[in-house]
């Protein structure tokens, strides 16, 4: 009975998606497309602060050199599509890898401001370096596949990635490795005791969550048709630290539904005022001081409490 | 099989370890006893690897363990609880245990299979073998404190040690709690043959389980032996029993 209700809850938004670019004009179609992969982005934040209790403060170095590897590939090799959009991911796997190397010996903060340092890094170079990436240019007209080129071709594909993501990490979570990084987040202390290797799992877990954020990257080449610097700028990190945040760091879509509340919020916003950065402060502000856990850590509390009260 | 030859700890300039000698034959239970900062839990850190020693020789079963990580220790055959309880509080009761097993069995790498499920039968036999079958469900976090220790001692008693050690089990629980935890350990011991190293403040409790006890005072070994030879010995009557005015 409840299982079937989850799946309805589950399929229900899946149809509207589906059905959404026959019913919306051009534009909130692409804006859906935005809100699909940062979403996917936010979810890919969460597998490594919230369910690994790492800092991970520079995530959107991960979703830039996701994007760059596919822009890189889709205009300067004759490679075809399909492995531009394996490399990007796979760059920011190998650079989560390599930054997490060198950050995972340090612990908490620490960590986190070692790696907005190193990120800050990957973007400087990629900022200044012209004759490759364009610098503060970015790519832009970036040629894609028939396919995916069309504003609905484009929408469905990062529907179709995205979902096939969200599954996949949703799968991960609920693995024996997904419970072990949960563990370890709680108590690495006592998760080292029971004979778990604590850096080796957070390793992976960092390389995993750098893969799902490159694939959002990749998205965003086909979704913009353009790459530029400031996406894996350390603010735009944050801006995604707050999806989770204001989501429910402790639950499976909470970062979802705080990637969609932001950029929905971010563009109906830029309509009337530029002062962005102000709105998601104040949000940032209300959200710590009135929900703590997030807006779905909120529901879920309240069931709790409600089944606490059934018992 | 565990044999600890002049370990020395030191803190900056402070001799936490000073000269420890401590032997555990297979299947025995051992105490360890000794007045508060003696170096009973800077010992237990140094035998699982939480700390690593600054001189002397610590050998399992004939090997070296001295210095090498706590994850490694685990494998080697030595799991323990803490001083402070320390489990998953997110996780439930089931889960705490099941992740002892899946470490256990090499399989926290599996990233696609569902872990609901995974090794249920073990997890549930060791939460009736301590009697935590009913609350498998709760979330850890919400359990009392004596139930909590208990499940420390079940998820340390997941990694099918050879050594199990148990740092201050009972420190902190009402009366019942405690009588409980002491038939807990008697029966480890007496049922699987497990070998256990505890410390412990409440002498009484001490004398009643253990095979034999090791006297700390200020970082070094004062004796071991049997609770016979342990009361009779002078040096520990006025270091340590003699202060407490009992036995």
């Amino acid at each position: 009975m409840r299982r079937s209700a989850g799946l309805l809850l589950l399929l229900l938004p899946l149809a509207a998606l589906v059905a959404l670019p026959h019913v919306l004009p051009r534009f909130h179609t692409y804006v859906a497309a935005i809100v699909l992969l940062t979403a996917l982005l936010a979810t890919s934040l969460n597998l490594a602060i919230g369910y690994t209790g790492l800092y991970q403060f520079g995530h959107a170095v991960f979703y830039g050199v996701g994007a760059y590897g596919t822009a890189l590939m889709l205009t300067r090799s004759g490679m075809p599509a399909p492995v531009a959009f394996l490399v990007g991911p796979l760059a920011a796997a190998a650079l989560s890898l390599v930054m997490g190397l060198i950050c995972i010996r340090l612990s908490k903060l620490y960590f986190g401001m070692l790696q907005i340092s190193l990120g800050s890094l990957v973007w400087a170079v990629v900022y200044r370096w012209y004759s490759f990436t364009g610098g503060d240019d970015g790519i832009h007209g970036i040629p894609l596949p028939d396919a995916i080129a069309s504003p609905k071709g484009s929408y469905y594909f990062t529907l179709a990635v995205t979902a096939l993501c969200v599954f996949a990490m949703h799968r991960i979570v609920r693995s024996p490795f997904g419970k072990v990084i949960q563990g370890i987040r709680d108590n690495p202390v006592r998760a080292a005791a029971i004979g778990v290797d604590v850096r080796l799992h957070q390793l992976a877990s960092l390389v995993i969550a750098g893969f799902f954020g490159g694939v959002a990257g990749s998205l965003f080449v086909v979704v913009e048709n353009s790459v530029f610097p400031d996406m894996m700028f350390w603010t735009f990190s944050l801006e995604v630290l707050i999806m989770c945040l204001l989501g429910g760091m402790y639950t499976y879509f909470g970062p979802l539904v705080g990637a969609s509340l932001i950029v929905l919020l971010r563009v109906f916003a830029s309509v009337h005022t530029q002062y962005w950065g102000l709105i998601l402060g104040t949000i940032l502000t209300l959200v710590i001081i009135f929900l703590p856990d997030g807006v779905l850590g909120l529901f879920a509390r309240r069931s709790l409490t409600k089944e606490d009260r059934g018992a | 099989m565990l044999r600890v030859e002049s370990v020395v700890k030191s803190f900056g300039g402070f001799k936490a370890v000073d000269g420890v000698n401590l032997h555990v034959g297979a299947g025995e239970i051992v105490a360890v006893i000794g007045p508060n900062g003696a170096g009973k839990t800077t010992l237990f850190h140094l035998l699982t690897g939480h700390l690593s020693p600054d001189s002397g020789r610590i050998l399992f079963k004939g090997k070296e363990i001295g210095g090498l990580s706590p994850h490694v220790i685990c494998r080697r055959g030595i799991t323990r609880s803490f001083q402070v309880v320390n489990i998953f509080p997110r996780l439930s009761v089931f889960e705490n245990v099941q992740i002892a097993v899946l470490s256990r069995e090499r399989k926290t790498f599996r990233i696609f299979s569902p872990v609901k499920g995974m090794a249920e039968e073990e997890v549930h036999r060791i939460l009736r073998s301590v009697a935590l079958f009913d609350q498998r469900d709760v979330e850890s976090d919400l359990l009392s404190h004596g139930d909590k220790k208990v499940l420390e001692i079940a998820v340390a008693l997941s990694g099918n040690p050879e050594l199990l050690i148990l740092d201050e089990p009972t420190a902190g629980m009402a009366p019942e709690e405690t009588e409980r935890c002491i038939r807990l350990i008697r029966k480890l011991s007496e049922e699987s043959g497990l070998t256990i190293l505890f410390c412990e403040h409440d002498i009484a409790l001490v004398f009643e389980i253990a095979n034999r006890i090791m006297v700390m005072v200020r970082g070094a070994t004062v004796v071991q032996g049997s609770g016979e030879e342990v009361r009779r010995n002078s040096e520990v009557q006025s270091a340590y029993l003699g202060e407490s005015g009992e036995c």
